[in-house]
């Protein structure tokens, strides 16, 4: 398996809340980088995807999103996610995956809708 | 599963000298590989399968699923001389021809693209058939993915991919899936999982036969995800294929109704 393209950046939000900053190409490859931004978010309960950055997925990146919900269940946090564009918003939605990640328009309204 | 997929491999819009409101105005390079957003399949009738239990029906993914939550990896090592994009190509174009016995897949003319929904009989045991289908949610050179909808046996996906290792092409099926609901959960458990592993390791054994692979061999490797069941899903049974196909007449006696009509 080739090296993957993408970038994670975690940003934390108090005790609770992490951003995770996604840059580049979300496929089955990145899963080492996917988990260990999820590892460096540890101890939040409310973790925020921001897919800004994201710049290609195919379906084996939403299967390493399904994997990361699962742990994110598992764990008792609640999963968030902002900044995907129509088309990768119609991919959540498609995948029905929009039903267990909450999507936001903004970074704002996500840190406003996972801390209330 | 392939990191590279589809098109060439572009340069980022800031490399290339994009605005970022002209980035955004550029469709992804993965855009042609999804299906568009569907709520519910929609289906013509074809030759050779009842065609029932996919009109109407919702996609179900892993979310939706109600048993333990399963990867499963079927892979075969194919050699240095078969490209991965041959392997998907020849893989897209015979899907049907590969599968086992007493099964049928009826896709669309045109092979697997983005949105196809295909019909499915598939054999029970005892001469049941159970009858689905499936949507192909993605589609590219070096990989497809087709998803499951309400009813079916399992809800998720499952990715047929190629890629190189090293010198080596590998070929592989990746299952990620939950029981759809507590009967077949239960069918799982009592020998589906044994059943579906040798579906898939017969079917990556035919397509290394067909692409020359000397002595194709499958390794299964299978990860349970999540140990728990999602019993808020447990309503599911409700569309059960395999209890729905029960009751519906064979596609002779349709067509024989049909035509007495």
């Amino acid at each position: 398996m080739s090296a993957p393209a993408i970038t994670m950046d975690v940003r934390r939000f108090g005790d609770s809340v992490a951003v995770v900053d996604i840059k580049g190409e979300v496929t089955a490859s990145c899963e080492p980088v996917l988990m260990s931004a999820y590892e460096a978010a540890g101890g939040t309960n409310k973790l925020v995807l921001n897919f800004a950055g994201l710049e290609y997925m195919n379906s084996g990146g939403i299967g390493m999103i399904v994997t990361l919900l699962v742990r994110a269940n598992r764990q008792r946090q609640q999963l968030a996610a902002y900044g995907l564009s129509d088309h990768y918003r119609e991919i959540f939605e498609l995948t029905r995956l929009d039903e267990a990640i909450t999507i936001y328009d903004s970074e704002e309204s996500a840190l406003d809708g996972v801390v209330r | 599963m392939t990191e590279t997929a589809g098109p060439e491999k572009v340069a980022s819009a800031e490399q290339i000298g994009l605005s970022a409101r002209e980035a955004q105005a550029t469709p992804p390079r993965d855009e042609a590989s999804w299906a568009r957003k569907v709520d519910r399949l929609e289906v013509d009738q074809r030759e050779g399968v009842r065609g029932t239990n996919v009109a109407g029906r919702r996609l179900t993914g892993p979310v939706q699923g109600f048993g333990k939550m399963w990867q499963k990896t079927y892979r075969m090592k194919a050699g240095s001389q078969i490209e991965p994009q041959h392997a998907i190509a020849v893989w897209k174009e015979h899907f049907p021809e590969f599968w086992p016995k007493g099964n049928r897949f009826a896709g669309a003319l045109t092979g697997i693209n983005p949105g196809d929904v295909a019909l499915l009989d598939l054999a029970l045991g005892g001469g049941v058939k159970l009858s689905t289908g499936v949507f192909v949610l993605y589609a590219d050179q070096e990989s497809f993915t087709l998803m499951t909808p309400q009813g079916h046996m399992f809800a998720g996906w499952i990715t047929f991919s190629s890629e190189k290792e090293g010198d080596e092409t590998i070929i592989q099926a990746l299952v990620l899936m939950r029981a759809n609901d507590p009967l077949y959960e239960a069918g799982m458990i009592m020998g589906g999982h044994a059943k579906e592993d040798k579906f898939w390791a017969a079917t990556l054994i035919a397509l290394g036969q067909r692409l020359g692979v000397p002595d194709p061999q499958v390794h299964t490797t299978t990860t349970c995800v999540d140990s728990k069941r999602q019993w808020r899903h447990a309503r599911n049974i409700w569309h059960n294929s395999a209890v729905r196909s029960v009751f519906q007449p064979p596609r002779r006696s349709q067509k024989a109704s049909a035509e007495n009509k």
